[in-house]
């Protein structure tokens, strides 16, 4: 039936059955970009696959691929040793794909159970239905309530209702894009007794992430892709994660230097006891925040994403001003009801987390960008006209200093990458020499390598005796740079504490919502004695 | 007030509300499912010219209604083939569409402009129509105002108890999910569209045949319009629509008796012509105004084109 790969490890050839699908030489080409690049991949019943790969490797579009969401520019599909066109999802369905996607295909304003029928076949019953996904939940340990409205579940239940979706239709494959993501490390755990116990029952699962240490934990075997490249088969288990990240992105992952330990500055950016309900319907209200940032540290928030982030940024930076002065203090400023070129002015600048529309707009170039926060604190405009000339040069020193890869400052900003896109942004913000600086997801989307440098350059910018706050959903990062920790849940801020006092387990135990003291010690003094303890 | 004129009033009400319903129904499922068709006044003035010319040449006012209809479909086919297929810009078509079909049945219209029909006898109920006040008002009305009345309980049960009403509403809030999800987008828009387009088009033959059974140029006057406005007042749900369209309907009428009754009143006439788009507005807007409820029905996607990856 098909030919053995070459590049087969010895393990997989004892446990040589029936491949389920098998993908030889296949390749997506877009206008100017090669997604892939002949692509080779086997995958078996019952095995966990990893697809390794930075972003912008080429993972989501082979998946897209074998999913029917998009077609292969050449290259075959075999199915149970049949060659196979997958034209569309349904297609895809119809043999037995399923699919979880990295940003979910739930419908909001739908119940969990209508979301579930209008991936079944013909007209369901709905109170059957329920009662089929009760069945489901129960089995694989993913409890959801199938009245309710998607709307209003947290990221982690959606997730699930996307399995329970896929799990319904009794899956020979399962793909996973980047699913834990979005997770608090208990959940992780969580999810890989459930995905294991799938493939105990014969289910293949691809799982497309990027974290290496996952990988090592749950997946029997990984395609490593870079550049649209596989660039090697390999068994996580066997490996370190060195060494997959050499086949990663090619080098050494990069590691920062931490300076030394943060002495109590001056205050820099206080929330006090900050509540604002949100604008959105379906956002988070902020409950009672009160928060510390002194000059000279790095201040972190963890938290699983809908937990009130988005709210909190756009009370810090303005956006959405309060009715009161008083719950956000920067620089010794009452700012609650400052717009927020208004708080730029006392020294904030800040990185919002959507960097193409928040962050940039997209069809300016990269000079007319840098002037849209940098005109006063830079002088690039004078009396109401702008200084081309100034601006152009700004805008070339954020791309030389922070090895922007791009077509000049005349380029669009639709035109860089997310990860070139995000240095200019911080590059922007950090060369107009804050005093505080606020941001959000700081590497999200970035590739390994500029995710190190821009942590770096947070780092160097504390050392400076910048005070730093980062709001980010990845833990890892957090530990690395931050010198104290809180964790936003459901609206509320924990206690502040020192990483170096604290483990990832506790603060994933508190990103459920479960910190001690939650209820009746969140006042100003709490943070401050941790602050200094 | 005396119950003749309450009877005059409430029949006269129900009748300008019909045509309305009629197109606001369609353009809601139209537009529930991510679609945003602006050329309503367009296909009902096509509905209204073809189907009176069919009337006045079989003599059979139903034939002329389904003719109508059809008028209305080609006119949203052609809306349908620019904005799905094509890609173009849905309020720009829209409006396009909107201009074309009010000019295009002038054209057709005018050997029709001094012709007159015969009007469609009122079908009266049994026994309801005998309640005081309400029964001559409601009951004993042109078969239309009933058939609205059908459509209404149809576009609900579709909506909501159905399942292509569920794929229906799934593509309205996130065409890209539901494309994942095996259901095809392009085509779900297109019977939108061309449902939307047949009951403008037969709200346009109610207009010529049934109401008013003749025909003159810009005789649709804004209904079109104002159907349009109605759906998102009522925030695309049917009872709002319903709601809305009879209150319209009921202000309208009733200033006009004001007007036509030679009452003293301090009033400019232009005030009292101008109370059914205000008051309308307002009653929708303040009955309508949960910020939950609005997100949970408006069509997420709503005038945004989707095209699944190639």
């Amino acid at each position: 039936m098909t030919i053995p790969n070459t590049d087969t490890p010895p393990d997989q050839a004892a446990q040589r059955g029936a491949l389920l699908l098998e993908l030889q030489g296949i390749s997506k080409i877009y206008p100017g970009v090669v997604a892939n690049d002949g692509v080779d991949l086997q995958i078996r019943p019952g095995e966990i696959h990893a697809v390794l790969g930075e972003n912008g490797a080429g993972k989501s579009t082979l998946m897209k691929i074998i999913y029917g969401v998009t077609r292969q520019s050449e290259g075959r599909m075999l199915w149970q040793g049949d060659e196979i066109a997958i034209d569309n999802p349904a297609a895809a369905r119809s043999l037995g794909i399923g699919m979880v996607f990295q940003h979910f295909s739930l419908f909001e304003t739908l119940t969990v159970v209508e979301n579930v029928a209008l991936a079944m076949p013909g007209k369901p019953d709905l109170a059957a239905l329920s009662q089929r996904i009760e069945e489901v939940s129960e089995r694989y340990g993913l409890p959801v309530s199938p009245r309710r409205h998607v709307h209003a579940l947290s990221v982690g239940e959606r997730q699930r209702v996307e399995i329970i979706r896929c799990l319904l239709q009794e899956p020979k494959l399962l793909i996973m894009d980047e699913p834990t993501s979005v997770l608090t490390p208990q959940a992780v755990r969580k999810l890989f007794e459930t995905l294991r116990q799938l493939a105990s029952e014969g289910c293949a699962i691809l799982y497309i992430s990027h974290k290496l240490d996952e990988i090592r934990e749950l997946c029997h075997t990984a395609t490593v892709l870079r550049g649209g490249k596989v660039t090697g088969h390999c068994i996580p288990s066997k490996e370190t994660p060195e060494s997959m990240a050499r086949l990663m992105i090619g080098k050494d992952l990069p590691i920062c230097e931490h300076g030394t330990v943060a002495r109590g500055g001056e205050l820099r950016l206080r929330l006090a006891g900050l509540s604002h309900a949100s604008p959105d319907p379906f956002g988070t209200d902020l409950k009672d925040l009160h928060l510390d940032v002194h000059a000279g540290e790095i201040v972190g928030i963890a938290g699983v994403s809908g937990n009130g982030q988005q709210e909190l940024l756009l009370a810090i930076s303005g956006e959405e001003p309060l009715a009161e002065k008083y719950p956000v203090q920067i620089c010794g400023t009452e700012a609650g009801r400052m717009s927020a070129g208004q708080r730029r002015r006392l020294g904030m600048t800040f990185v919002p987390e959507d960097r193409l529309g928040r962050g940039a707009v997209p069809s300016l170039s990269l000079a007319d960008n840098a002037i849209l926060t940098a005109a006063r604190t830079r002088g690039l405009v004078n009396r109401g006209f702008v200084n081309f000339g100034l601006a152009s040069r700004f805008a070339r020193k954020c791309i030389e200093q922070f090895n922007v890869k791009c077509n000049g400052e005349g380029a669009a900003a639709k035109s860089l990458s997310g990860g070139n896109l995000q240095k200019f942004i911080m590059g922007r913000e950090i060369l107009q020499n804050p005093k505080l600086l606020v941001c959000a997801q700081p590497t999200w989307g970035v590739d390994v390598g500029a995710a190190a440098f821009i942590r770096q350059s947070l780092i160097d910018l504390r050392e400076k005796g910048c005070a730093i706050l980062i709001i980010s959903e990845e833990l890892d990062e957090l530990f690395e740079v931050c010198d104290r920790i809180a964790v936003i849940a459901k609206g509320r801020l924990s206690p502040v504490c020192p990483v170096a006092d604290t483990t990832v387990e506790r603060i994933g135990v508190w990103m459920s919502g479960m910190w001690a003291d939650a209820e009746g010690e969140a006042e100003g003094t709490t943070t401050q004695e941790t602050a200094h303890a | 007030m005396d119950g003749n004129l309450i009877t005059a009033i409430l029949f006269a009400t129900v009748v300008a509300g019909t045509p309305l319903i009629i197109v606001a129904l369609g353009l809601l499922v139209n537009e529930r499912a991510g679609v945003l068709n602006l050329g309503s006044e367009g296909m009902m003035a096509m509905g209204a010219v073809v189907a009176f010319a069919v009337t006045h040449h079989t003599g059979n006012p139903w034939l002329g209604a389904l003719a109508g209809m059809a008028a209305g479909m080609s006119a949203s086919l052609i809306f349908g083939v620019l904005t799905l297929t094509l890609q173009a810009n849905q309020v720009a078509s829209g409006l396009a569409l909107a201009i074309f079909g009010v000019g295009l049945s002038a054209f057709i219209g005018k050997p029709y402009e001094s012709v007159a029909l015969q009007s469609v006898p009122a079908v009266r109920i049994p026994f309801i129509a005998d309640i005081p006040i309400i029964g001559e008002a409601l009951y004993n009305q042109q078969a239309m105002v009933y058939l609205s009345w059908a459509l209404f309980w149809t576009v609900l049960w579709f909506l909501y108890r159905s399942r292509a009403g569920l794929v229906l509403r799934a593509v309205g809030e996130s065409p890209a999910s539901a494309h994942a999800i095996g259901h095809p987008v392009v085509l779900i828009r297109y019977l939108a569209v061309l449902f939307g387009g047949a009951m403008a088009g037969l709200g346009g033959a109610f207009l010529s045949v049934f109401y008013t059974p003749m025909w003159v140029e810009g005789m649709v006057a804004g209904r079109g319009w104002i159907a349009l406005a109605l759906v998102v007042f009522a925030t695309w749900r049917p009872l709002r629509v319903m709601i809305g369209a009879y209150l319209f309907g009921g202000v309208m009428i009733t200033q006009l008796f004001i007007q036509g009754s030679g009452l003293q009143i301090d009033f400019p006439a232009q005030f009292l012509s101008s109370l059914p788009y205000w008051a309308t507005i307002i009653v929708l807007v303040v009955i309508s105004r949960n910020a939950n409820t609005i997100r949970l029905n408006s069509p997420a996607s709503l005038g945004k084109p989707y095209r699944p990856e190639a």
